[in-house]
């Protein structure tokens, strides 16, 4: 399967996001964002393709909602600000022209203001590497999952490596890999209940 | 009851090796369920020495982590620093002036060397011969002599920094490193005189410790197990980095599949690095060993960055998500014994336990690397 090929197999999954990467800067070709629920039907594809797996991890983005809040809120308070200058020095002008003014009413017209994000539970990632032996064309792919329970499908049917794998991020990000039936902690104490990987975890 | 438990019958009884048994070459344990002198089912036990090296990325700046990466991997930890300085440089980027690509390179391919001797004593001493490993001991001192002139340490070395190495190399250095290879040139037919050839070893090798090619993709092996399974890869050729397209060198492949073939990988290996020493040394250029503009605070743009290298283990690859301050919002190694160990549950099911361990030094495990 070329890699024109694997994209449109990629692509035409619902709800599925692929984007090309420049591989010379960031080091991969292929990154895929999709839904748990679809997370199976890729990796039977890059299965399918050839592809070994490389690695799997997670991304803990603890706070993120929270950001784009304040983020947004700032961008909002910036247009306004900018607006507001706008409206004084169109004023002054005027009045140093010794022009009529312009109407206030015009100038100080409230904008049609974005509604502020909603706030949101915080968001887990699991991430996929894939890679093939002949050439490098390493493709990513990537599911996010609410952080108050995380949940993804297990693949370690499709490639055994993940077996380890999932347990790895099972330990260090607590996001329970269904169908996997022996998330023991693998590199962590076998009785730990803690995940260190997680932002909120100070020892 | 783990898996394991539930799995031993009542011909079957549970052998622990490890975590400290001189044929795991580190602190690890395999739960073993035997049939008499058979293993049913094997299950590597990790994390002993785990140190968080992740998380300690997540809570330092970008340049506080560099010494952090020659403790993983103590046997090639040039290949670690050179992966991770590689990483920022692609992240920030940062230009690196053609001679620091080529000191990197020589004392790179240096260091593989060192590492894949010591495999080759160590490897040996498991199979019950011990005088190999002083052979190669000595050999091995002559590179920790060259290394340590450069970068001051003798393992765990932190020489490589972002857009250049820390010192320039002197002609002793160059010269030392033709001498060495020299002197290695003529050791090697001693080696399979005294080793390869020897009748014990090949019957301890051949056609046992199958690991193929769909079982190396399906655990996502790579480096000299895969290498030995007819896999052509290796990430100085698939995905070049540094200045190694330069250099004329062999990609050694075995198609054996067996512990054989590994050996025969990582002996060609050793050749092979030295022909690359030998033409970056006498090719390296004169000029400055750090970039002009090397910035004093790294702040990668927001993104994803990925960058792997070859190492004496196989490929090794960083993955760093970087929030656009001077510290990494996530840091992921995938180091490659991780994933070559794996192999080992369902490549030593049904073989005697001798051969087991044999298997397992084939493998060439350093175990920190797996725990980080």
């Amino acid at each position: 399967m070329d890699a024109d090929t694997l994209k449109q197999r990629l692509a035409a999954l619902p709800s599925a996001a692929v984007q090309e990467l420049d591989h010379a800067r960031r080091g991969f070709s292929l990154d895929v964002s999709l839904p748990p629920a679809q997370l199976v039907a890729a990796v039977r594809i890059l299965d399918e393709a050839g592809y070994f797996i490389e690695t799997i991890t997670g991304v803990d983005w603890l706070g993120e909602n929270a950001a784009k809040i304040k983020e947004a809120q700032a961008a909002a308070a910036a247009k306004k600000a900018a607006a507001a200058k706008k409206a004084a020095e169109a004023r002054k002008a005027a009045e140093e022209a010794g022009e009529p003014l312009p109407e206030e009413a015009a100038a100080e017209e409230p904008e049609a203001e974005a509604a502020p994000p909603e706030p949101a539970v915080d968001d887990m990632e699991a991430i996929y590497d894939f890679n093939r032996y002949d050439r490098c064309h390493r493709v990513t792919l990537r599911t996010r999952t609410p952080r108050d329970k995380p949940s993804v499908p297990s693949i370690a049917n499709i490639y055994q490596a993940a077996h380890w794998h999932e347990r790895e991020t099972h330990d260090f990000f607590g996001i329970v890999f269904e169908g996997h039936g022996y998330l023991v902690p693998l590199l962590l104490p076998e009785d730990a209940d803690y995940h260190p990987l997680r932002k909120d975890y100070s020892a | 009851m783990t898996a394991i438990a539930q799995s031993a019958s009542n011909e079957t009884f549970v052998l622990n090796l490890g975590p400290q048994h001189p044929a795991t070459h580190g602190v690890l344990r395999v739960k073993l369920v035997m049939d008499g002198e058979y293993i049913v089912e094997a299950e590597p036990v990790l994390g002993y020495i785990h140190r968080m090296h992740e998380k300690m990325g997540e809570n330092r700046t970008w340049a506080q982590f560099l010494p952090n990466t020659g403790r993983m991997d103590y046997l090639h930890a040039l290949a670690y620093n050179h992966n991770y300085v590689c990483l920022v440089e692609r992240a920030a980027g940062i230009e690196v002036p053609e001679r620091a690509e080529y000191i990197r390179v020589i004392t790179n391919e240096l260091n593989r060397i060192s590492s894949h001797l010591l495999w080759f004593g160590a490897f040996v001493l498991d199979l019950g011969g011990f005088s190999p490993l002083l052979y190669a001991f000595d050999d091995r001192e002559q590179i920790l002599d060259l290394l340590e002139a450069v970068t001051g340490s003798r393992l765990t070395y932190c020489y490589y920094r972002f857009g250049g190495v820390y010192n320039d190399v002197d002609q002793d250095f160059l010269d030392g490193s033709k001498a060495f290879v020299a002197r290695l040139r003529e050791r090697m037919p001693m080696y399979h005189n005294l080793v390869t050839k020897n009748i014990i070893l090949m019957k301890r090798l051949q056609d046992i410790g199958f690991i193929d090619a769909e079982m190396c993709r399906k655990y996502g092996a790579t480096g000299p197990v895969a290498r030995g399974a007819g896999i052509d890869f290796d990430v100085r050729r698939h995905e070049p980095y540094s200045v190694y397209p330069r250099f004329d060198f062999d990609i050694p492949v075995y198609s054996g599949c067996d512990s054989m073939a590994r050996y025969m990988v990582r002996m060609d290996e050793m050749e092979q690095s030295m022909r690359i020493i030998e033409q970056a040394v006498g090719s390296i250029p004169e000029g400055p060993v750090m970039a002009a503009k090397a910035p004093k605070t790294i702040k990668p743009p927001k993104g994803d960055y990925y960058h792997a290298v070859e190492t004496a283990r196989g490929s090794f690859g960083i993955r760093a998500v970087s929030d656009g301050t001077n510290t990494p919002y996530r840091m992921k190694l995938r180091t490659p014994s991780f994933s070559n160990l794996v192999t080992f549950g369902e490549a030593a099911k049904g073989m005697l336990l001798p051969d087991a361990l044999a298997l397992m030094g084939s493998l060439d495990l350093v175990i920190p690397e797996i725990d980080r």
